[in-house]
């Protein structure tokens, strides 16, 4: 309930202005950003109620403060083999990016979540025509950073899992 | 929209809803004048407030229709053209209403003529009161002029009689027999008037913030849950006694918001008196509805959602189950039917029954439909009784009415009501006694939003069962009374000298191919459910204990798995799945070839999905496991050894006037003494008799056909029926296709050409081939269309038998190629399916079909084969 109660704290909508920002996160070596407006928590899950005859890319049910959470796997959404972190327990350690789409609640569970930067629009280039149709799919655009690319998600397509007859 | 006009819109709509259903009582009953006095109010408290606000055309309507029911306040006379009259200018208000609510502004009209004649009304019934203590010649142009338009003649001007007929209480209904109804009318009358009478203070309170409340509620409870988890494990006194205040409280806050969310029953039902006087006089029947129980409170969304269900119910019971006024009175029943409609609690369920006293439900026409649309076999019929026959109207699309009114009997009815009451978790039933009348019994849970649920564990998870569905819980111990065992891998469980199915929840919730160890020690906790007359196990690995849990919905992306309902957090915050019984029922029935879809992913490649055959599955000798697809027996017989009759090497028998060879399969040895199973097989005329060393069981299942290698004779291959390893028997080998003397005098001369059958599935392929081939058919065999096309490019084709289950798409396009190709020659193109619908059958015969058969109607494929064979005789 709390995560729908505090809106985020910086007028949200990305494109606002000359500059852009991103929660930056990763898969596997692959930088990607998330619009930082639809971005509503980050946090670690180690128990994960799995729902059996559901599709591959729903990870499970996750608890975030007394809301239940739809996890959806990036790794499986891109195409990706999905690993699994474990922490000392032996129980599973899940990175989740909390998002509202369609006034439900879901996770992204991701490798790795990295900082927030500011990207200037400049960067921003269209993406290029010969990648992948499930990456194509799911991407808005690239920025160009200093030392790598980062892949802007449209998270919108990310969480539409109808979207999957285009891999 | 302004507040105050969305204000005005509640409230009036809700007034006039009472409007509806006190004049349809009053009407009834005239002589009632606290029914009218309300009814005055309510119309002129609306007057006032259209005026208030600035809406002159509703002021103007509820003006006129008030100063007709003033006059009958000051004693004029009811008649039902002023009350039909009145009644259509509520109608024109909330048409009006509905349009304000949707632009919010007044629509442009003219009312004239409806105010013109309730005025009209209102005078001749002013004229009536001058004149009732003298002669009541009065003028009555108005009504005759209203009569007109109607198209009824008016007759002489009302005589005194007829006058104080009218206003005597209620002749016509007559009292005859209907001593009882009038008593609960005045029961309820009793129960509503204080709520009619100002009423305790209420406070309009804005949906949302109801439902905000009970969220908050559902948190509260679910923070109070891991409270007392905590509290649990931990020893301390000082908390216990603050937390056991708060747990109560919490309770009381629970029981007092749900409180907030419940409405009576009426409101639901406060549109049916009027659609029953509505429907009575277009029906020309005449019905009484009765309620008892409005005041029996149910959850708002509840309510909402079997609203529709019980207008449809109330609809089917007038259009259907009461009779015409002359079949009652034949039949010895009063004129008028009753409706009766009942609501009362029961065990934390609401309990809703409606029982007319009509002609009841007509168990042979419901037999006969079932068996015309396939939904179940004579055989099978026979063995259901009644209430399980009647239980038929349920299933979709299923309506035995003869005509389709305008009124009901477009076969979409209680199916839906199924599924509404279905999709809150109740229970639909319906008791009928024929002559008598029919009731249908609903039941369904005060609310969706806490339940009480059982917590189970399955694997190493746990899931939550609705408690509202589990009759009782049963540990089975091997060598117990109450003790697992499997017919035929089929597990289920003994139960007071009962066998009840079981299916296991480890197994249902295990993840696709990998199929859950089954228990072999026939030991676990049964967890037994009833859906409807349906009674189920569900084996769970261990029980915990009964929750109140609090139902969140599924996310959207996975309402689409039937087995769950919902989910909640349990006390230790733990998401936890709500298992839906229904859900569970539905799988389970569905479960075989939900099986067979699951295992072909590990051997990918040459397993394909298999079709649901039903299978006769027998030993023969040696503890070796034959089966027969069911569609190709005819009977089974027993017969006592002695009636064999011996010639050379064979074996005969005089069964039905003929001889008919008998062969046993494989290694069984026919007995000498004793009563003998055997398989009848006819084909055509030719039959035989198979003998068998003991019939196992039917199966209905889908089976993958492991081929045979060449050398083995009389098997096509084996196939997994029921977990273990079954032969298919090769019927070709077994008849006497090598003796053609024997048999050929009844078949046709000449065989009716090539026929081509394409059909993906190996094993359909090769139980098709044989029965074909018998007939003296020369059969091309294919799995698939493309193959197909290059085998039709050769020799010319007379018959195509296509398999439309697969890809009905490339079978259409494969069957117009065809006709194309044959140029108008003779070709008889029939379609094979496993399920007939009536798109199917369309589109079948746009693309040039000349049938469609049920695969496994093998009389009808044959004789649709003879009547191609036929045509063609005769076109030569």
């Amino acid at each position: 309930m709390s995560s729908s109660a505090s809106p985020p704290p910086v007028p949200t909508a990305p494109g606002f202005g000359d500059s852009l920002d991103y929660v930056t996160i990763r898969v596997g070596e692959q930088l990607l950003g998330l619009p930082i407006g639809r971005v509503q928590d980050v946090f670690i899950a180690n128990r994960i109620t799995i729902v059996p005859r559901a599709p591959d890319e729903i990870v499970g049910l996750l608890n975030l403060r007394g809301r239940i959470v739809t996890a959806i796997c990036l790794r499986k959404r891109l195409g990706r083999p999905v690993t699994l972190k474990l922490d000392g327990q032996g129980r599973p350690e899940l990175t989740a990016i909390g998002i509202d789409h369609d006034g439900e609640a879901y996770a992204l569970i991701v490798d790795a979540v990295g900082e927030v930067i500011r990207l200037d629009r400049s960067t921003f280039e269209p993406l290029p025509v010969h990648l992948d149709r499930v990456w194509a799919a799911l991407a808005t655009g690239i920025h160009r950073l200093a030392d790598e690319l980062l892949v802007v998600l449209d998270l919108d397509a990310v969480l539409d899992l109808d979207l999957r007859s285009a891999a | 929209m302004d507040e105050l006009l969305q204000e005005f819109l509640t409230e009036t709509g809700e007034n006039l809803d009472t409007v509806d259903r006190e004049l349809v009582r009053f009407e009834q009953d005239p002589n009632d004048r606290d029914i009218l006095r309300n009814i005055f109010r309510l119309v002129h408290t609306v007057k006032g407030t259209c005026g208030f606000i600035g809406l002159p055309r509703l002021e103007a309507l509820t003006h006129a229709a008030e100063s007709v029911i003033g006059q009958f306040r000051d004693g004029a006379t009811v008649n039902s053209i002023a009350v039909t009259a009145i009644l259509e200018t509520i109608d024109r208000i909330k048409d009006i209403l509905a349009e304000l609510a949707e632009k919010g502004q007044e629509p442009e009209g003219n009312d004239e003529t409806l105010i013109g004649e309730l005025f009209a009304l209102a005078e001749y019934a002013k004229g009536e009161l001058k004149q009732q203590p003298s002669a009541p010649d009065s003028v009555l142009d108005p009504v005759a002029a209203y009569l007109a338009r109607h198209g009824q003649v008016a007759a002489s001007p009302a005589s005194v009689e007829d006058v104080v007929f009218r206003s005597a209480p209620g002749p016509q209904r007559g009292r005859d027999g209907r001593i009882e109804g009038n008593e609960t009318g005045a029961a309820t009358e009793e129960a509503q008037s204080p709520s009619r009478s100002g009423g305790p203070a209420t406070l309009r309170v804005n949906v949302d913030t109801i439902e905000h409340l009970m969220t908050m509620v559902s948190e509260l409870v679910l923070t109070r849950n891991q409270l007392l988890e905590v509290a649990r494990r931990q020893e301390d006194a000082g908390l216990k006694a603050p937390l056991q205040r708060l747990s109560l409280i919490t309770a009381e806050l629970q029981d007092g918001v749900m409180k907030t969310r419940m409405q009576p029953i009426g409101n639901a039902w406060s549109k049916l008196p009027r659609i029953v006087r509505d429907l009575s006089a277009e029906l020309g029947k005449r019905i009484e509805l009765l309620t008892d129980g409005a005041e029996t409170e149910l959850d708002r969304q509840i309510l909402d959602l079997i609203k529709d269900p019980l207008i449809h119910m109330v609809r089917n019971c007038a259009d259907h189950a009461i009779e015409l006024p002359a079949d009652r009175r034949e039949a010895g029943k009063p004129d008028h039917g009753t409706i009766r409609l009942a609501a009362y609690h029961e065990g934390g369920s609401v309990t809703i029954s409606i029982a007319d006293d009509g002609r009841g439900l007509d168990i042979d026409r419901i037999r006969r439909k079932a068996v015309a649309k396939g939904l179940a076999t004579e055989a099978e019929l026979e063995k259901l009784s009644d209430a399980q026959i009647s239980r038929f109207i349920f299933h979709p699309g299923f309506s035995t009415a003869d005509n389709v009114t305008a009124v009901s009997g477009r076969g979409v009815g209680m199916d839906v009501v199924k599924a509404n009451v279905d999709s809150i978790g109740g229970t639909v039933d319906v008791a009928s006694r024929p002559g008598l009348g029919t009731t249908i019994i609903i039941k369904i849970p005060l609310t969706l939003a806490i339940i009480s649920a059982l917590i189970v564990v399955a694997g190493e998870d746990r899931y939550a069962i609705p408690q509202i569905a589990v009759r009782e819980l049963v540990r089975a111990k091997a060598g117990d009374e109450n003790r697992i065992e499997e017919i035929n891998g089929a597990p289920v469980l003994r139960l007071r000298g009962r066998l009840l199915p079981i299916v296991s929840l480890p197994g249902l919730m295990a993840c696709p191919g990998g199929e859950q160890a089954r228990r072999a020690d026939g030991e676990g906790f049964i967890v037994v459910t009833q859906i409807g007359e349906r009674q189920f196990g569900i084996l769970v690995d261990s029980v915990f204990h009964t929750e109140e849990i609090v139902v969140k919905p599924m996310s959207s992306k996975l309402r689409h798995i039937h087995l769950f309902s919902g989910n909640t957090i349990l006390g230790d915050g733990t998401v936890v799945l709500i298992v839906d019984p229904n859900g569970v029922a539905r799988l389970v029935g569905a479960a075989a070839s939900e099986n067979t879809e699951n295992e072909p992913r590990e051997t990918a490649a040459e397993v394909h999905r298999g079709e649901r055959t039903t299978m006769l599955v027998f030993r023969a000798g040696a503890g070796n496991l034959q089966a027969l697809p069911l569609s190709l027996v005819t009977r089974l017989e027993e017969i006592e050894a002695g009636e064999f009759q011996r010639s050379g090497s064979r074996t005969l028998l005089h069964y039905r006037d003929r001889l008919v060879p008998v062969t046993p399969v494989a290694d069984t040895r026919l007995r000498s003494e004793g009563i003998q199973p055997l398989v009848i097989v006819s084909n055509g005329d030719l039959t035989v008799a198979l003998a068998v060393e003991a019939i196992v069981d039917i199966v209905e299942d889908s089976f993958e056909l492991e081929m045979a290698a060449a050398g083995e004779r009389g098997i096509i291959g084996s196939a997994m029926i029921r977990g273990r390893a079954t032969d298919i028997l090769d019927l070709a080998h077994y008849l006497p296709l090598n003796e053609p003397g024997w048999f050929a005098a009844g078949r046709s001369a000449e065989p009716s050409g090539r026929i081509l059958l394409v059909e993906p599935s190996d094993f359909l392929r090769d139980m098709l081939t044989p029965v074909l081939k018998a007939s003296g058919r020369i059969i091309a065999a294919l799995a698939d269309f493309s193959a197909a096309s290059l085998a039709a490019a050769g020799e010319p084709i007379m018959s195509a038998l296509l398999d439309l289950d697969r890809d009905s798409d490339a079978a259409f396009a494969f069957a117009t190629a065809l006709r194309e190709r044959a140029k108008g020659e003779r070709l008889r193109i029939l379609g094979l399916t496993t399920c007939a619908t009536p798109d199917l059958h369309m589109r079948a015969a746009q693309a040039g079909f000349d049938d469609i058969l049920a695969k496994f109607d093998r009389r009808a494929l044959l004789s649709e084969l003879n009547a191609a064979g036929t045509d063609l005789r005769h076109a030569a």
